[in-house]
């Protein structure tokens, strides 16, 4: 019962992660940027792009200039839930990559990491006063959300041990679409729900920032307007428009 | 209106000049009195706007103004990717609240860019997404309600669209995408701006910001011709409507009559003249600023910049320079190609268009130009990165250019130059107060509190280095410091063009007078330049 509810829950969020991320993909991909709107200095060619855009993603190039306690915490984070998420592949592989064997043993730190991270986050958007203003409830509860899944997972770890082997059957499994027994203690239950729940609200909410952030004007444009005429389809409607009236 | 003494910079305990960035007092709602003036139903027309304030409908909104202004908010999000991005990707971080000199200079935390943006996020959670839709109160949604909308047109007045939230933003959220849209959609429901509204009807009407008409503006440039001529002794020509000239100059009306700005002017016409420029200015584009960019509206800023391409096509000219103008130079610069190209009738070897800056710095490099930098020995200058030069547009070939390029041209001319505080130049600085559609009086206290951290910096150079004088290259920055330097304590002429600086230096062959006449008799290397 409970690895049926728990597999129908999985495709559903899969599909609905899935689904749901690539609509918003499509949707900003398909939305014109009308004007060139690079924030300068920008790099004046599309290599120069890719490495601001690099930086930006990989080290977070703009939050570090702006402040260093949310830099640091914010980075502690991502960089730890990347160890932690590629740490947990092994549920869907059989065999194992060579390179996710050799990331198991820094994923359990990187689970302490990214709990920590989201912590001073969160005392952040408790304790500052500017940014205790900007929060509504969902921005607590999203950290909640993260947190909740970071102890729930560290605690299969450290406190009370799940049937892995099990668990590592049922997913692979799904992968095949059969249903195969989910071992039902209540961490492991719990984890699963949040991550699954954790998918699903991915594509409603301000985790579009991950995609986002590959979309942004400001960031992704190259700074070329004098060289090359920029103009979107629905400007460009103006022209012809303009045209005919005379 | 506030004594002059309040705005006086106070030493801090340690006797130092009080950190521009440092975080004020928490002062939720300070600001919410300060408006500018609403545009009325005529305003409105001139644009093409529906509604304004009337007789009969004091609050000049149009019917079904909500409405409206949803189905408004979904067209721009369709239109306009950076809206739609930039409203679902903030994940609240906080890394913008402190980089607005908005809420700097008043500590109202809706000057904080995050909060300013969620005004217009709220809504379009409330009408675009799921979670809005059902359940608003966890996601922080509402409808949007007459208070809403009086929130809007207030902060959206407080944005001067200088972009440096953005520079700090880990997504690069542009809060003037967001601000240019919300502004938008109140001309569309007939909450217009009175001070941007009308100068754009005075454009389309006369051809610029002032509503200078064409005699008058003829006998503004003959009576600087006359004063130029009583200072060299040389016929320094500013024409206009010249047929066949090579280069039409554009320039923010300002240039013709107020101070700093018509110095800078004259710097241009020297230049010009030294370079042996074949020059002209248009009376039908006698305008560089483009207000329309401030109140969101692509159409009518495209207007507007087509009337600098028809004012090229008939004058037959083979290449455009802009003056010293701050959001002309992001229209020219990054939209006017855009807007208004393709300029394949221009010169392909001149970038379309240029600034007077890369001109006459391209003329220093040629050794074409030659100073006496002892002319400006009685100032020690630094310089004011206005906001959309710095942040939104380049000068030469080179990212960053738009610093350099003027700073170049600062010392070439004069001897005494420093920067002020790294955090508040370049990308990093702060607006002048006055940018974005608010250098109108009716919001002087938001205009003066939002120059604070720029006077901050200012007084600091000033005591450490003995700075005496600010240049900028921006029409708004010029008129605003003109009027908040006093009100800091500085003399109300510490605001300089950087064309003025050039004026002043400028060895002009076959000059009478000024610093080209002592040159001439033992400087024959300004004479074979000049050649």
């Amino acid at each position: 019962m409970v690895s049926t509810i728990y597999a129908m829950l999985f495709y559903l969020a899969v599909l609905v992660f899935a689904g749901g991320l690539a609509m918003r993909i499509r949707q900003y991909w398909r939305t014109p940027a009308p004007l060139k709107i690079p924030t300068t200095p920008a790099p004046t060619t599309k290599t120069g792009v890719w490495m601001r855009m690099a930086r930006e993603v990989l080290v977070f190039e703009s939050l570090f200039k702006s402040n260093k306690w949310i830099w640091a915490f914010g980075i502690l984070f991502h960089a730890a839930l990347a160890v932690v998420i590629l740490r947990h592949f092994r549920y869907f592989q059989q065999p194992v990559w060579t390179v996710i064997a050799l990331v198991q043993p820094f994923g359990v730190y990187a689970g302490f990491a990214m709990v920590a991270g989201l912590l001073g986050l969160w005392a952040r958007r408790i304790f500052v006063p500017r940014i205790r203003y900007i929060s509504a409830p969902s921005d607590h509860l999203m950290l909640l959300l993260l947190i909740a899944i970071g102890a729930s997972g560290l605690m299969m770890k450290f406190v009370s041990h799940t049937d892995i082997v099990s668990v590592k059957m049922f997913f692979l499994g799904l992968m095949r679409f059969t249903i195969e027994p989910l071992p039902s203690d209540p961490l492991l239950l719990t984890h699963l729900g949040l991550v699954a729940l954790l998918m699903i609200i991915f594509p409603f909410s301000k985790l579009l920032h991950a995609p986002g952030v590959f979309f942004s004007p400001t960031r992704n444009q190259v700074d070329n307007p004098r060289e090359f005429r920029h103009l979107a389809a629905w400007a460009a409607r103006l022209e012809t428009g303009a045209a005919k009236k005379n | 209106m506030h004594l002059m003494d309040d705005y006086k910079i106070v030493h801090d305990e340690n006797g130092e000049v009080p950190d521009p960035s440092e975080m004020p007092d928490f002062v939720p709602g300070c600001m919410a009195g300060s408006k500018p003036f609403r545009a009325n139903s005529d305003i409105q027309g001139g644009l093409g706007f529906p509604g304004g304030i009337t007789e009969d409908n004091k609050n000049g909104l149009v019917d079904n103004w909500q409405e409206k202004a949803i189905s408004k908010l979904g067209e721009l999000t369709g239109k306009y990717r950076s809206l739609r991005v930039y409203l679902d990707s903030c994940v609240k971080c906080g890394a913008c609240t402190d980089k607005c000199h908005y809420f700097l200079g008043t500590g109202d935390p809706k000057n904080m860019p995050v909060a300013r943006q969620d005004l217009l996020r709220k809504v379009y959670r409330r009408h675009f997404t799921l979670a809005g839709k059902y359940v608003p109160w966890l996601v922080g949604a509402v409808d949007l309600t007459e208070d809403v909308l009086e929130d809007w047109y207030t902060y959206y007045h407080q944005c001067s669209q200088c972009r440096r939230c953005s520079v700090f933003c880990p997504y690069g959220i542009d809060t003037a995408e967001i601000s240019m849209a919300a502004r938008e959609i109140m001309d569309h429901v007939g909450m217009g701006q009175k001070y941007c509204n009308e100068i754009l009807g005075k454009v389309f009407k006369i051809g610029n910001n002032l509503g200078l008409p064409q005699k008058a503006l003829e006998a503004t440039l003959e009576d600087l011709e006359e004063e130029l001529e009583e200072e060299t002794g040389l016929p320094i020509k500013l024409p206009i409507d010249k047929q066949g000239a090579d280069i039409l100059l554009v320039t923010p009306s300002a240039d013709f009559f107020a101070s700093p700005h018509i110095e800078g002017l004259m710097g241009y016409a020297k230049v010009f003249h030294e370079a042996g420029a074949n020059w002209t200015l248009s009376s039908y584009a006698s305008e560089a600023a483009n207000f329309a960019m401030f109140i969101g509206s692509y159409e009518t800023m495209r207007e507007v910049s087509l009337r600098i391409r028809k004012a090229a096509e008939d004058l037959g000219v083979k290449r455009i320079v802009f003056g010293e103008c701050g959001h002309a130079w992001r229209v020219a610069y990054s939209f006017l190609n855009t807007l208004a190209g393709p300029f394949d009738f221009l010169d392909p070897n001149y970038p379309v268009p240029q600034h007077i800056c890369e001109y006459t710095w391209d003329q220093i490099e040629q050794g074409k130009l030659k100073f006496d930098k002892s002319q400006n020995d009685h100032m020690t200058l630094t310089f004011h990165d206005s906001c959309n030069v710095a942040r939104a547009s380049r000068m030469g070939n080179k990212p960053g250019g738009q610093f350099e390029i003027p700073r170049n041209v600062i010392k070439a001319v004069c001897n005494n130059y420093v920067d002020m505080a790294d955090d508040t130049i370049r990308e990093k600085t702060f607006c002048c107060g006055g940018g974005g559609g608010l250098l109108t009086d009716d919001i002087m206290d938001i205009r003066k509190k939002g120059a604070q951290p720029r006077m901050r910096a200012l007084k600091e150079v000033q005591e450490s280095h003995g700075v005496t004088h600010m240049a900028a290259i921006c029409a708004i920055c010029k008129a605003q410091f003109s009027k908040v330097l006093p009100e800091f304590g500085f003399d109300r002429e510490a605001i300089v063009s950087v064309h003025q600086l050039v004026s002043n230096a400028i060895i002009l062959t076959g000059a009478t007078e000024g610093p080209g006449s002592e040159a001439m008799d033992d400087d024959d290397d300004a004479v074979e330049a000049a050649e």
